[in-house]
């Protein structure tokens, strides 16, 4: 604004006053509570939510619809899982589902590889982003990979450090963060001590994943309150299933503490292994939904996400999870 | 900071009932209330007297009312659209009433074919009525986050139209969001306007979940200071503007959330699971409630 003193540039402009004294904003503006202006969504449809569903899907099927998600704006598609296929026969196809996809400039396209044997095959055919997961339970961790926590630690270590080796990003996610199928109440500290392990040994990024969805706001608030003190915000995601319809409202929650990533299913695919016939990841659809309403930009166009929704659920012949999707369908 | 105390209406056996394709026999409804009032809820909506021209489901309402077992410290509203239907609900031993508008205009020509002005002078006999009675009258605003005809809707309307019914005499004013289209973005937008012009105090949120916001859009409402809540049992009720879409939000998820947080309801979530799952028999349909679809034993 030229020569003009500052006392008059204050007064004609209140971004200047905020620019030239940040710490007056909160001081003259109303208590407002603070969000994100950006959200990443990370989508787990095609991994986490096929790999719980009943029917298995073809190869084909699943390659088409990672690139259905390829076009909908996401830039995080969680396309398979290198896991042995004695325990996750719906993943067997891992090598070819990662070959097939054509992948979108600008998505990066991550695997679960639970070990190094995982990993080299997930690499062999073409991988450039892995995930590990960890758990804030030990009988969970022991039931789920066999051993314990501080085991499945050293597995990871050795992942990480082939994947440094070759400029791979590795998410760390941690099970359980609200409560464990087994071990009921898992305490924040625990949590924070498996998420800080993950960070310290090389994730660039730590999903805090409440397995069952057994979370609210209340212990999502808590458990957040406590990672933050081991684990920077900017480094931390939400994986929120909706089993107790609560993944939105706790989702809520996490953004008001400042996370900006959040994990979540196309049409809500997956259900729960530890709550028959219940629902499990929370639909993509209905957190854009939120997110868009909130001004929250997420690049994401939600009606090209009902589409590949749309498409997914009628190849599995199964509504979808997704209220919005619903609501959407229906004519007034 | 969230309120400590959280006072949950039940509207499933009015709005839910009301709402549900399959009508309920009249000792069926009776015997959910009476379910009802055993979870510890305070405040259950019993019936509506509207026309049963226009609402069959509620046809029974007198019945209804006379064979409920009403239980000491729980109130029983019911809807009553004029004032033939106030005199037949205080009649039939209604000690509590609620009246609508809506924030659209559109909507109310739709619904009840006239202005919302227009809407609001028929229920000043309402009130009057109701005053000399010493009736308690609480009003609810449709449409308060969207309309399903004018799409948006203004947080100045809603907030004009709650102010009208505050000054009335409406003890307490339920904002709805009818179709559910709210998000925590629009549902501080509206409150705000609205707290501006009616006591945080004597406002309540009444949200449908059609598209999954209902929970989230209940907690920003809580952290605005609200502390009444309306939702239906088994989230009964579907949305008659998205055919095959869901309405209310179900009781035992929101006091899932609220217990989660620490807040008191007075409600035992297992005896309202109980109460939800004979309702559901009686229907022949599935909860619409997560908590009480969820077997999982923690």
């Amino acid at each position: 604004m030229g020569n003009f003193p500052t006392a008059v540039k204050h007064c004609l402009s209140y971004e200047q006053l905020i620019k030239d004294y940040p710490w007056l904003r909160g001081w003259l503006q109303e208590e407002k509570t603070k969000y994100p202006e950006f959200v990443k969504i990370v989508e787990v449809g095609p991994r986490d939510g096929l790999q719980n569903e009943k029917e298995v899907v073809p190869t084909k099927v699943k390659i088409q619809l990672i690139d259905m998600l390829s076009g909908t704006g996401l830039s995080v598609i969680e396309a398979t899982s290198f896991v042995s296929s004695k325990w996750v026969p719906q993943m067997s196809d891992h090598s070819d589902v990662l070959r097939g996809i054509q992948r979108a400039p600008h998505v990066q396209y991550p695997v679960l590889t639970p070990n190094m044997q995982g990993f080299q095959d997930a690499v062999a055919a073409g991988a450039t982003e892995v995930a590990v997961f960890g758990s804030a339970s030990e009988t969970f961790s022991r039931k789920n990979i066999n051993c314990s926590i501080d085991d499945s630690m050293l597995k990871f270590k050795e992942v990480i450090k082939a994947a440094k080796e070759q400029q791979i990003p590795v998410r760390g996610y941690v099970s359980c963060a609200l409560g464990c199928p087994y071990e009921g109440r898992i305490e924040p500290a625990k949590v924070a001590e498996v998420a800080s392990m993950l960070y310290g040994i090389g994730c660039y990024e730590i999903s805090l994943a409440d397995t069952i969805g057994v979370g609210t706001p209340g212990s999502m608030l808590q458990m957040l309150q406590r990672v933050t003190q081991e684990v920077p915000i900017s480094a931390l995601a939400v994986h929120c299933h909706d089993t107790y319809g609560q993944a939105l409202a706790n989702i809520l929650t996490a953004l008001q503490m400042g996370v900006s990533v959040v994990d979540s299913a196309v049409a809500g695919l997956g259900g729960c292994p530890y709550a028959e016939g219940s629902s499990g990841n929370v639909s993509t659809e209905d957190v854009v939904y939120m997110l868009h309403g909130m001004g929250i930009e997420t690049g994401v166009n939600l009606d090209k996400v009902m589409e590949a929704g749309d498409f997914i659920c009628s190849a599995l012949n199964r509504k979808t999870n997704s209220k919005v999707s619903l609501a959407r369908n229906r004519k007034l | 900071a969230l309120p400590e105390k959280v006072k949950i209406v039940e509207v499933g056996p009015r709005d839910g009932l009301q709402n549900e394709k399959s009508i309920v026999p009249t000792e069926a409804k009776i015997h959910l209330i009476d379910m009802l009032s055993e979870s510890g809820l305070q405040v259950i909506e019993a019936t509506s007297f509207v026309s049963p021209k226009w609402v069959p489901q509620m046809a029974d309402q007198v019945e209804v009312m006379k064979g409920i077992q009403r239980k000491p410290g729980v109130t029983y509203p019911v809807l009553t659209p004029n004032l033939k239907g106030f005199q037949a609900a205080v009649k039939a031993g209604a000690s509590e009433v609620a009246i609508f508008g809506a924030a659209s205009e559109l909507f109310s020509k739709k619904n009840i074919n006239c202005s919302v002005d227009e809407s609001l002078q028929r229920f000043d006999e309402v009130m009057r009525a109701a005053k000399e009675a010493a009736v308690p009258v609480r009003g609810y605003v449709s449409c308060v986050a969207g309309c399903p005809y004018e799409g948006k809707v203004a947080p100045e309307k809603v907030a004009h139209v709650a102010k009208r019914l505050y000054a009335m005499g409406c003890y307490e004013i339920s904002l709805g969001d009818t179709i559910g289209v709210g998000t925590p973005g629009s549902m501080v937008d509206m409150l705000e306007a609205v707290t501006r012009e009616v006591p945080v105090s004597a406002l309540a949120v009444h949200c449908h979940d059609t598209y999954g916001q209902a929970l989230a859009n209940i907690l920003v409402a809580l952290q605005m200071g609200i502390s009444v809540v309306d939702s239906s049992v088994a989230g009964l009720g579907g949305c008659p503007y998205a055919q095959g879409a869901s309405g209310n939000v179900a009781t035992e998820d929101v006091v899932y959330m609220l217990h989660g947080l620490g807040i008191q309801t007075g409600v035992d979530l297992t005896k309202l699971m109980d109460a939800g799952a004979f309702i559901c028999r009686t229907l022949s349909r599935k909860s619409s409630s997560k908590v009480a679809q969820a077997t999982c034993k923690l």
